[in-house]
């Protein structure tokens, strides 16, 4: 990356896109219990680490946790138990210590405020707080009414807290409904005229409708936009390589081959797999290269060639051995195994580049229901990276071996991942970290970690 | 739902390089191109708002929008087919709520309009059709939302709500004092005409409900953008429309575009590679540093790519940029720094095919104008978003801009002319966008390539050069 050297012109420095932020945001979610606060405070904060803007999450509730160490009833929650009050409000100022400590000691971009902040008093001392610091604040309610939609949560996730850990499941679910009653009364919702200065989202039966109100910049627009297109639908997502290449067999990277006799065997499996699966409405997404294509071509279905799934641009070490690169840029070899993440090949691309080329699939993904994806070993990093909340450190290391389908169904807050191997041998593409990553290792210190090939 | 017997054989298209299953020889079709088939039945986009609340304008916008991102668009403005059946207008009479005459006039627009649009979406491959009108009464939507439902298409309301008189006034000076109705008039006269038309459908104007209407796709938009009430969203289209809406505003602004200054490569006559600035493009830097200053452009924001040309011409502006990577030149792939001698010399079939459809060819191992529209679409979205802001980037990246701002087809994109050294300032006005072309006064080779007369793959190299510009 080009960078001046005399640092004056850009302040950013290695800035690398638009500047998202340029004072940290505040998101306050809004709403009664059961709403999918934490659920919505939780996905949010994994999509925008994921597209690289520093977010963290902090749930009141467990400042409550902490402090109180044993959940008696929702009596705690009653609007004139002074004892509780007490506690609650010096949880949420605990919290909002911590969100200040993030966001301007500690280089955080947004911060995430998951409490039910249902009263106007409440939520004018968080924006006062938000103010005072130099903060946007942006409200985040979420409004719902459906009784199933609100029995099916505390199923989830709130049978399982640690606040019911001795109870039964019916026991557990009519003290968290007199809970929600303790807000009730005094619950005052987002409202359009006395609230109309006010930064928010108003998401409505879990989507069915949404109310925006002044989105003041850029990081608010891309929020908005997210919200809107994630839903709670049941599904699950299917995510797995081409099968194995000619090139994959030779140890080489990139490149634009054919599947190995191995690689479409395994593409009979995968359609005899898909077929025992019974999905219903399956999408199948390919990249545009042909090894994806070939595979999708057995299943006997269609499919959609994404050109944004295509693997990672190697640039000048296209279909080159580790050994090769080794041999002919020892140097850039070594800045790779320093950070693979950030590493940008000489006229290829880096994950980090990856990354923001494959937020169009997560939008897409998240607004779909059933869909099977069929890329290439560092696209499927990242994307897996993103269901499952790995940071860029681990990312690039993730393993993705060929001709193993990874299955991620959505569960309460997170995704349960099942892995099937689909019993066709293929070599193993996958290179970890060697010890040794100084620009003067020795050749053997470099290659250590490359895996077998012919 | 049984698997295939034997796979089918792929082959690459040489113009796309895309890879497409062949069957017997013949290919079939079993698979999509993302950015293309966004839209599984068409889309019906209906426009709800009384006069003057900017209905045209974000038909008109949307559309250009649309089209330009690959999603076949065309608009319907009901006016326009009242103003082709009723020669003159004479004044707000004709649409008094109890003007019989008026009332089947305006009827038989709204279907013939109707009509026209049923033969875009189901016989000419259209995508989305904008019907623009006011449809300001349930009973008009309720019409509309059956006749989409007959013919398969998905029906989506855009409302835009307005009150502020400021506002209305400013739209009706923008774009209804020139308006064919009013050609004979002053523009008090006009505006006086035109206020007492909006009364005309003030008493039977039913506003989108969010009880009576809770079962249609629609958006409401209040106050320019203030804020916005979105109900079911169907498609993905539905949802890119809805982000595209709101991220555009009213703002007053300038874009300024220009490429880098001349570089060591422009003047041998090669593409693409990431040389730096020649003495002239530091020259140009310099220059295009004035010219900014003597701009005096509120809160400018100065956008690059990540090559070194158009960081050097940047750095010269002594103020923060920003880099994006997806403002880079398009991929020439294989032919990266090549003159384009050594193209007609190493690839005459790529060069060929490439003249024959400049738009959707891709270079081997490179890109096509058309993935260039499709990594551009971010920057559009953010430009939209933004005020003033000065873009540095190349010649087929701006080209593709350029498109989306002045409503070129694709035919046209990839030979619009942006010369080295010529900054082109874009202003909002009306329903389109004013151009300004200077050129800041210092030399640069011409790196325009004209389409050649004769594109077949068969062609002596003379006819392939005959369009090259000079070089070294």
């Amino acid at each position: 990356m080009w960078r001046c050297r005399r640092g004056g012109g850009c302040p950013q420095g290695r800035h690398c896109r638009v500047c998202m932020t340029n004072c940290p945001t505040l998101i306050v979610m809004v709403g009664l219990p059961a709403r999918g606060k934490t659920y919505i405070s939780k996905k949010l904060t994994r999509y925008l680490n994921w597209i690289g803007v520093p977010t963290k999450e902090f749930n009141v509730g467990q400042y409550r946790r902490d402090l109180v160490k044993k959940y008696k009833s929702f009596e705690f929650f009653l609007p004139d138990n002074e004892e509780g009050l007490k506690i609650r409000k010096r949880c949420a100022l605990a919290a909002l210590n911590d969100v200040r400590q993030y966001l301007s000691e500690e280089n955080g971009h947004v911060a995430v405020f998951d409490a039910t902040n249902t009263t106007r008093e409440r939520r004018e001392t968080i924006y006062k707080f938000g103010e005072e610091n130099g903060y946007k604040t942006f409200f985040v309610e979420s409004v719902c009414v459906d009784p199933e939609v609100i029995a099916a949560n505390i199923v989830q996730v709130k049978l399982g807290s640690p606040d019911y850990v001795d109870c039964s499941n019916d026991e557990a679910t009519e003290d968290f409904m007199k809970r929600i009653e303790c807000y009730k009364n005094s619950y005052e919702t987002l409202d359009e005229t006395l609230d109309k200065d006010l930064s928010y989202i108003k998401i409505m039966d879990v989507g069915r409708s949404y109310l925006v109100n002044r989105v003041m910049d850029h990081i608010q627009s891309r929020i908005v936009y997210y919200l809107m297109n994630i839903h709670v639908t049941p599904r699950s997502i299917y995510l797995c390589r081409h099968g194995e290449s000619e090139l994959n067999l030779k140890g080489r990277i990139g490149g634009d081959p054919g599947l190995s006799v191995r690689g479409k065997e395994f593409a009979k499996s995968l359609a005899q797999f898909i077929n025992e699966q019974n999905i219903k409405d399956l999408k199948v997404w390919t990249s545009q290269m042909k090894r994806t294509i070939q595979t999708a071509e057995a299943l006997g279905v269609p499919y959609e060639q994404w050109k944004v799934l295509n693997e990672i641009d190697a640039g000048v070490c296209e279909e080159m051995t580790y050994e090769e690169i080794q041999e002919n840029y020892p140097l850039e070899f070594a800045l790779r195994d320093q950070d693979k993440y950030r590493y940008r090949y000489p006229k290829g691309e880096s994950y980090e580049d990856l990354v923001q080329r494959l937020e169009p699939v997560i939008m897409e993904l998240e607004r779909q229901e059933n869909v099977l994806v069929i890329c290439h070993q560092a696209v499927m990093r990242c994307l897996l990276a993103y269901f499952l909340d790995k940071p860029a450190e681990q990312l690039p290391y993730l393993k993705c071996p060929l001709h193993t389908v990874l299955k991620l169904t959505p569960v309460a807050y997170g995704c349960k991942v099942e892995s099937i191997f689909l019993n066709v041998e293929a070599v193993n593409t996958h290179r970890d970290k060697p010890e040794n990553v100084g620009v003067d290792r020795s050749r053997e210190e470099a290659l250590r970690t490359v895996p077998n090939h012919l």
